[in-house]
């Protein structure tokens, strides 16, 4: 997709969007749900007292979160994709406690190392680190046999397998689960920050709505937003850059 | 270059569930030089031949050896081409070609006269940045046999390489397989459904017999060499001949029985 056609495409979507919730605003009629002009005339106002420095802390928690759970999530789940003895351990291990909404420890958390940034740091991190660990062990488990005898061949080693087969191949699939769990973290940030803590986002939005300022809290949903935003494009960004084979030509190779 | 001398080899998987008899005690010559073609029934352990000649896989009993040296790992100047995951969708066609320079450790300036003039050779030099996935099938294969060029190989182990492409394609990269044997005298063993792919490539065409497999027959095949072989009578005798063998040998019906 050609640059030109990203941005008309962008413009289009929030045309849409913006109309859509004009009409809402429109029909609903409340004060909590002001239309897109006051909302954002309150977005503006707000940066100047506030608002600017509760998306900075909110966006470092959670871009310090995911990259924690990327770190340890990515080369554990490629190693036990690839090795049946480590996977006859942990399979069983992660399947018994995926499904546990690890949401239920944030208080457990809270008391255990605080309401500062730690809390909310590792409770974001658990869970993309599953989310990234149970994809990359699966996409690291699906490659073709084949593909390793083939750099074997060449002379490879465990670590040149890795480098030239394993990592590359899983990528893709870590990417799209890291697209999911990027709106998972945003989601869990904001119930950390309304929990606990008097900063960041989600404790901005919960301080206006508390103070009646529907203004202000609107303000804090639209930063929320682009926070979301902004972390999809960055991952988009990372991923054009670290996966440009799946940008070109509409076919797979095996 | 290569001399191998395969003696009694057997190859058995033990797997978790099942324990399979791939080759049942091989015995088998290439001279240097000598192209040689392996055909067979459908799971008659023909890829496990080739895997264990690139050193992938150890012998459960007997011993392969290349110029009198038993095969224990990967050796320097052995190359495998498979059908369909020699190439990585990730690399480019330079990086694919190059592969085998990289990962032995040869210094850059080396690694990219040598990939270049390989890729000049199959006519890719045009593509060296392209992935792939925006190549044709016949492109890609002739990445993979760029990557053999690079490696300045001596044996030649290929399993399969051309079964995936369409006829056109498929004839045209046997001559150019063809003229690089003529050229570059290295000894080969093409592993290959098709007898006429056989009987182009190989100078000897080893058939084997259904798993485990062994060398049922060897037909002898001197008039291989020249591009025009392919439209000659001899050619097509020789066919008839690997087709009686394989009929005798029960390959077809074995294939009708299904497993």
């Amino acid at each position: 997709m050609s640059g030109g056609r990203r941005v008309g495409g962008y413009a289009v979507a929030v045309v849409i969007l913006l109309a859509g919730w004009a009409l809402l605003a429109w029909l609903i009629d409340s004060p909590a749900l002001p239309g897109p002009f006051a909302a954002f005339g309150d977005f503006f106002s707000a940066l100047g007292e506030g608002l600017v420095e509760a998306f900075a802390v909110s966006a470092a928690r959670v871009f310090v979160a995911i990259g924690l759970a990327l770190l340890f999530a990515v080369p554990l789940g490629l190693m036990v994709g690839r090795s049946p003895r480590a996977d006859a351990v942990f399979a069983p291990l992660v399947f018994l406690t995926y499904p546990i909404p690890k949401i239920v420890f944030l208080p457990v958390l809270l008391v255990l190392l605080g309401t500062g940034e730690v809390s909310k740091v590792v409770l974001i991190a658990i869970i993309v680190f599953f989310q990234i660990l149970v994809t990359a062990r699966d996409a690291a488990k699906s490659i073709p046999e084949a593909s390793v005898l083939s750099v074997r061949s060449l002379g490879a080693g465990a670590a040149q397998v890795y480098r030239n087969v394993v990592v590359p191949a899983s990528l893709p699939a870590v990417f799209t689960a890291l697209r999911i769990a990027a709106g998972t973290a945003v989601a869990v940030l904001f119930i950390s920050e309304t929990v606990a803590g008097t900063s960041g986002l989600g404790f901005y939005i919960m301080d206006a709505w508390g103070r009646i300022d529907y203004g202000d809290m609107f303000a804090g949903i639209i930063a929320m937003g682009l926070l979301g935003i902004l972390l999809y494009e960055v991952i988009e960004f990372a991923e054009g850059r670290l996966c440009r084979w799946t940008r070109v030509g509409g076919r797979t190779v095996g | 270059m290569a001399r191998v001398a395969i003696h009694g080899l057997e190859v058995v998987y033990e797997g978790v569930e099942q324990r399979i008899e791939a080759l049942g005690g091989v015995d088998l010559e290439l001279g240097d030089g000598e192209p040689v073609a392996v055909i067979g029934p459908s799971g008659c352990g023909k890829s496990t031949l080739l895997v264990a000649l690139a050193g992938l896989v150890a012998p459960t009993r007997g011993e392969v050896e290349i110029d009198e040296r038993p095969v224990t790992g990967t050796r320097l100047h052995t190359a495998l081409i498979l059908q369909d995951f020699g190439l990585f969708p990730w690399k480019t066609a330079y990086h694919n070609a190059a592969l085998g320079l990289e990962i032995r450790g040869l210094p850059s300036a080396e690694r990219a006269r040598r990939t270049a003039e390989a890729l000049e050779r199959v006519d890719l030099a045009d593509f060296a940045g392209s992935y792939p996935g925006e190549l044709s099938g016949g492109m890609r294969q002739r990445i993979a046999v760029a990557r053999v060029l690079a490696l300045d190989a001596d044996l030649l182990l290929m399993d399969e390489p051309l079964s995936a492409l369409d006829a056109l394609t498929r004839e045209s990269l046997q001559g150019l397989l063809l003229e690089l044997w003529r050229q570059r005298g290295f000894t080969s063993l093409l592993v290959t459904h098709s007898i006429e792919e056989a009987v182009f490539l190989g100078r000897r065409v080893v058939v084997l017999s259904p798993r485990p497999g062994t060398v049922h027959a060897i037909v002898d095949n001197p008039g291989m060499g020249e591009p025009a072989y392919r439209s000659s009578e001899f050619f097509y005798e020789k066919c008839a001949e690997l087709r009686g063998v394989l009929v005798a040998e029960g390959a077809f019906a074995e294939r009708r029985a299904g497993p």
